[in-house]
């Protein structure tokens, strides 16, 4: 089997990583921050902790700013229904997945004005457009760091630095980006950053959050759900405070756990070396794969301007079935189709029908890469 | 004879560990524990400090920006 499926979640994850779920699991497992005892605390330590990596991990301002979500949908969810209200004008792009745009074109039925930048084929986005955008009032710009569907690397500090300028909070979906691309909320201008554990930070799925910048005042976004939060329970009103204002309810602890582990991990390596390998693939990818007829590749052809995906498209022959028989056939597995994401593909030219996304990940081999160009040689040589 | 100690009720556990956090960095030595029981506090975990370190306590606790419910004598 070959793994080439990162985009939707890294495989495998690190060994630290499943042994620090699992040693919760059987030995640090109570509820944190609901009881006193001592169990309950060092689970809530466990917490902490995750909460002091994600922050420095990503230049957030104060670790009580990192608010667990279960993925970065859920965080761009609570993002943008939490501050954006009708009569509200938000800018976003043409390269966006539907975590951003189906949440967008729900607030739009209800009087949001969006303003969707368009990118170019490649799906790179020029910033000088969100500048223009942006010479009418704005209350928010929102945007990936990468795309899910070709890699693209966006220009996030360019455009954090024009919503700066203006006033304007800047809300960035690291979901394709976090781990390998280096982001710093100070540095990029960002005020709210979305992250999902389970991509490019290795982590257990069931894990991301929100950090929130000193720029988003504490109560600013409503919670998108309240409950217990195991303070001022004699209250009936949900607290104040972050982090417990945006987060009721139990935690999934044991993710986090394994969460703390794989960041320890990624910073081990440094903080471009999984981002240089997966592009060496990718490219190693590309030029196996390129002179292929029929073939169509999509996203810029530097390898350095994208993260470790790579699209493609053959004429003739429909994406599912190059995919069923990676699968079927080669034991390659890819995702074939929209990729949650039919702005990014109306952008690049390939809606409704798609394209192959093969993902690398940090554990991919170079033989790997070999073997599934020469799957995608057979394949094409012999379908059309 | 037993020395003095007090300690810091805050409203949530989150803030217990940050405030650990941050008096460990300013050497001031604490410990989280329940909170005795003619207080109380709903996280159910306090900061436990030696009393003559109150003056370090406040103004570690003033920088993080946290809402306590107080300091309380043992």
């Amino acid at each position: 089997m070959i793994y080439l499926d990162n985009g939707a979640t890294s495989f495998p994850k690190p060994r630290c990583t499943a042994e620090a779920v699992y040693n919760f699991l059987l030995h640090t497992g109570a509820n944190p921050g609901r009881s006193a005892h001592g169990m309950s605390v060092d689970a809530a330590r466990i917490v902490y902790e995750t909460r002091e990596l994600v922050n420095s991990f990503f230049g957030g301002p104060d670790p009580l700013r990192v608010v667990f979500t279960m993925n970065a949908t859920y965080a761009i969810n609570m993002a943008l229904k939490g501050l954006v209200k009708p009569g509200d004008r938000v800018i976003t792009t043409s390269m966006e997945h539907n975590a951003v745009m189906r949440p967008l074109r729900s607030l739009e039925s209800e009087g949001v004005l969006l303003t969707v930048v368009p990118c170019e084929k490649d799906g790179v986005l020029d910033p000088t457009d969100i500048r223009k955008a942006l010479k009418d009032s704005a209350e928010l710009v929102v945007m990936s760091a990468a795309s899910n569907v070709t890699g693209t690397i966006m220009p996030v500090r360019e455009v954090g630095k024009f919503a700066r300028e203006k006033g304007v909070p800047f809300l960035v979906d690291t979901a394709q980006a976090g781990g390998l691309v280096p982001l710093n909320m100070d540095e990029d201008f960002i005020d709210l950053l979305a992250f999902t554990g389970h991509k490019s930070l290795y982590g257990p799925p069931g894990t991301g959050g929100l950090i929130i910048g000193t720029g988003v005042g504490e109560k600013d976004i409503r919670p998108l759900i309240e409950g217990g939060t195991g303070s001022r329970s004699e209250n009936e009103i949900q607290p104040a405070f972050l982090p417990d204002r945006l987060e009721s309810g139990t935690p999934n602890a044991a993710g986090l756990a394994g969460l703390r582990a794989s960041l320890n991990w990624l910073m081990e390596k440094g903080p471009d070396g999984v981002l240089q390998r997966e592009q060496d693939l990718t490219e190693r990818l590309r030029q196996e794969i390129t002179a292929v007829s029929g073939l169509r590749l999509y996203g810029p052809e530097d390898a350095r301007q994208r993260t470790g995906v790579l699209s493609f498209t053959i004429d003739g022959i429909e994406v599912s079935e190059i995919g069923e028989r990676l699968d079927a056939d080669f034991g390659i597995l890819t995702r074939v189709g929209l990729h949650c994401a039919p702005a990014a593909h109306r952008t690049i030219g390939t809606f409704p029908e798609g394209t192959v996304r093969m993902a690398v990940g940090a554990f991919t081999r170079d033989e790997e890469i070999d073997a599934a160009a020469d799957a995608v040689r057979t394949i094409a040589a012999e379908g059309r | 004879m037993k020395e003095d100690m007090k300690v810091l009720l805050v409203y949530s556990t989150s803030h217990a560990l940050r405030i650990e956090k941050d008096l460990k960095i300013r050497e001031v030595s604490c410990k989280l524990v329940p909170v005795p029981r003619h207080l109380s506090s709903d996280c159910g975990i306090c900061v436990r400090f030696r009393a003559v370190d109150e003056d370090s306590v406040i103004k570690a606790v003033d920088e993080t920006g946290i809402e306590t419910m107080g300091i309380f004598p043992l």
